[in-house]
């Protein structure tokens, strides 16, 4: 391996420090003893208790979590199904292409966008179905169309990676197309639907924008208590809020990363 | 295998791929209990075939037949035909013991039979210790086993290998080319192997096709096609051979290096002559027929043997004499009119 140069250590050391220092200090003012100023007063949990006892925030809590999991079940299922169909069925050189920008669009396209194009769905479905009411099922809705091109993406990089020579060995082996899915391919992709799964629960968990945009009164999730709160002025219970999604996320992520590279090496 | 035996008839065979015809009109007929060999160079089509035969790849024309049965459409899960891969393609997710009972499971065999079925295999294979590791705890030697015990436990009509010696070391490989031969024996099914290597096919095969551009251009047992190779690809893709052109004339053949006298004919007036290293003798004096003098250019110790490269030539002899040659030493040789050979072209 090339040494680098001292100079630019240091400012990989800059950048790291320029990504995490404003994380580290919500962690650190989050056990800070007092309430205003910047002055270090001591460790506390109090801010921690609070919160558990704060009605509105344990709500968010429930909701964000609510619309995490169910958005992610079903993401996680059609994300593989679409997977499954694309890599597996012998589409044409041109079709697969165009499939695979389909793919990757929702995921480079601005959230903001997508924002407001569901905000134009769901407008023109109320219309016609009363359920489209700004609420949990439209957040559902709206975070499972982003979700649904992380997972695909994800499973389908292991499929690649599988092959096709072990479902031809089990086609050879006589196994039916459910059979093969169900003692083959699934428990051969479980990994990357996993990682996926745990990729698109980690994005639901921390948008934003989607549920900005779909939110209705009752449905206050997370980010969008932190959003509205902060405004109001930054309370150390923010910070403690903070330091617990972002370490749920970080949780996730090193679980992520753990299982791709370990289905990767196999 | 099954009780009833069923010959392979492999009927006008065509497969593109895009503008490269893969498999071109390949007719071969494998009778029930024959161990098969398709050799070629990579490319030649050998593998394309092999799945087609499994029913992994459908043919644009021509048709297979199974004993009587036309199988020609029928997919991959219903013929009774069963591949052991180049790969192994075992199973990472499932013991050993799984893997061989896949193929018995997906039809829903009853437990019992299963078990008896699978157990046997895994004896036969020395195997049974390994029944629940996984594959990836198993030697290349105890993979490919496997591969064999997955695909023989269904007892097909014609099990098909591809090239199932090429992760294995030289020396394993010898040993197992043996044994596969002897395992055919054993338990007499067809045998479809597929491979560029042309001493596995010589060792292993009751016939062998060698191919080349997606066609067959000789069909025959090991001695035929390399005693008597029809042309010129066979006759270098099957070891090396000395290679002289010429014009046939009455009795023999006008070659660069002289009049060679010849014990069979060719149909054709112009020709190649071939002739294996090792069948060229090495003669103090002139010999009464084909005899060449010649001088040696160079000798390469090969362990076992020496290859002499002579001029006039290049000429290559093979020998394992005592007698140690030098360069600029003249000789005589005698190119056995029986074992001249005509390649056409």
């Amino acid at each position: 391996m090339n040494r680098s140069h001292p100079l630019i250590t240091a400012l990989a050391m800059c950048t790291m420090g320029f990504l995490y220092l404003p994380l580290l200090a919500v962690a650190v003012f989050s056990v800070n003893a007092t309430k205003y100023g910047l002055v270090w007063r001591g460790f506390t949990l109090n801010w921690y208790v609070k919160l558990f006892s704060n009605e509105l925030i344990l709500n968010a809590a429930w909701n964000t979590l609510v619309l995490a999991v169910i958005s992610t079940i079903i993401a996680t299922i059609l994300g593989t199904i679409l997977a499954i169909g694309m890599d597996r069925f012998p589409w044409s050189g041109g079709t697969n292409t165009t499939l695979d920008l389909i793919l990757h669009l929702p995921v480079v396209i601005p959230d903001i966008i997508l924002a407001a194009s569901l905000v134009i769905a769901f407008g023109l479905l109320r219309l016609v179905f009363s359920i489209f009411e700004p609420g949990l099922i439209n957040m559902i809705i709206g975070h499972i169309t982003f979700q649904v091109a992380f997972v695909a993406l994800v499973v389908r990089s292991r499929l690649v990676s599988l092959g096709s020579d072990v479902e031809e060995a089990a086609r050879d082996l006589f196994a039916s197309t459910p059979y093969l899915l169900w003692r083959v391919t699934l428990p051969l992709l479980l990994p990357g639907i996993v990682a996926g799964g745990m990729l698109a629960f980690t994005l639901s968990l921390d948008d934003f924008v989607i549920s900005f945009f779909t939110a209705g009164p009752d449905s206050v999730t997370l980010p969008l208590y932190i959003f509205a709160a902060v405004r109001r002025g930054v309370t150390p219970q923010i910070h403690a809020l903070s330091t617990l999604v972002l370490l749920i996320t970080i949780v996730m992520v090193v679980g992520t990363e753990r299982l791709t590279r370990r289905s990767a090496k196999k | 295998m099954s009780d009833e035996k069923k010959d392979l008839s492999i009927r006008g065979i065509n497969k593109r791929f895009g503008e490269v015809r893969a498999v071109d009109d390949v007719s071969l007929e494998v009778p029930a209990g024959e161990f098969f060999t398709l050799l070629g160079p990579s490319g030649c089509g050998k593998t394309t075939l092999l799945r087609i035969i499994a029913g992994l790849e459908m043919p644009d024309s021509g048709k297979i037949l199974l004993g009587s049965e036309d199988i020609t459409t029928f997919p991959a899960t219903r013929r009774q035909v069963n591949t052991v891969f180049q790969s192994y393609a075992l199973f990472p997710h499932l013991t050993v013991y799984e893997n061989v009972a896949f193929g018995l499971r997906s039809r829903k065999f009853p437990a019992k039979e299963i078990d008896q079925r699978v157990s046997r295999r895994l004896e036969i294979l020395g195997l049974e210790e390994m029944g629940q590791r996984r594959p990836d705890q198993l030697s290349g030697g105890q993979k490919q086993r496997v591969a064999l015990a997955r695909a023989l436990v269904n007892e097909p009509d014609v099990l098909l290998l591809d090239e199932p010696m090429s992760a294995l070391d030289a020396k394993l490989r010898a040993q197992v080319q043996v044994e596969l031969r002897r395992l055919q024996q054993k338990l007499g099914g067809t045998f479809i192997l597929v491979t560029h290597d042309q001493d596995e096919a010589l060792i292993v095969s009751d016939r062998i096709a060698v191919m080349r551009d997606g066609r067959v251009m000789q069909a025959g047992t090991p001695e035929e096609v390399y005693d008597l190779p029809e042309t010129q690809f066979v006759a270098e893709f099957l070891g090396a051979a000395n290679l002289l052109s010429g014009h046939i004339k009455e009795g023999g053949i006008e070659t660069d290096i002289g009049f060679l006298k010849l014990e069979k004919m060719p149909a054709w007036s112009k020709g190649t002559v071939a002739i294996r290293p090792e069948w060229i003798r090495i003669r103090d004096q002139q010999p009464e027929t084909n005899g060449i003098q010649a001088r040696i250019r160079e000798v390469i110790y090969r362990g076992t043997d020496f290859d002499l490269w002579l001029d006039p030539g290049p000429i290559r002899v093979r020998t394992n004499t005592y007698k140690r040659f030098k360069t600029g030493d003249k000789i005589w040789l005698e190119l056995a009119p029986e074992e001249l050979v005509v390649l056409n072209g």
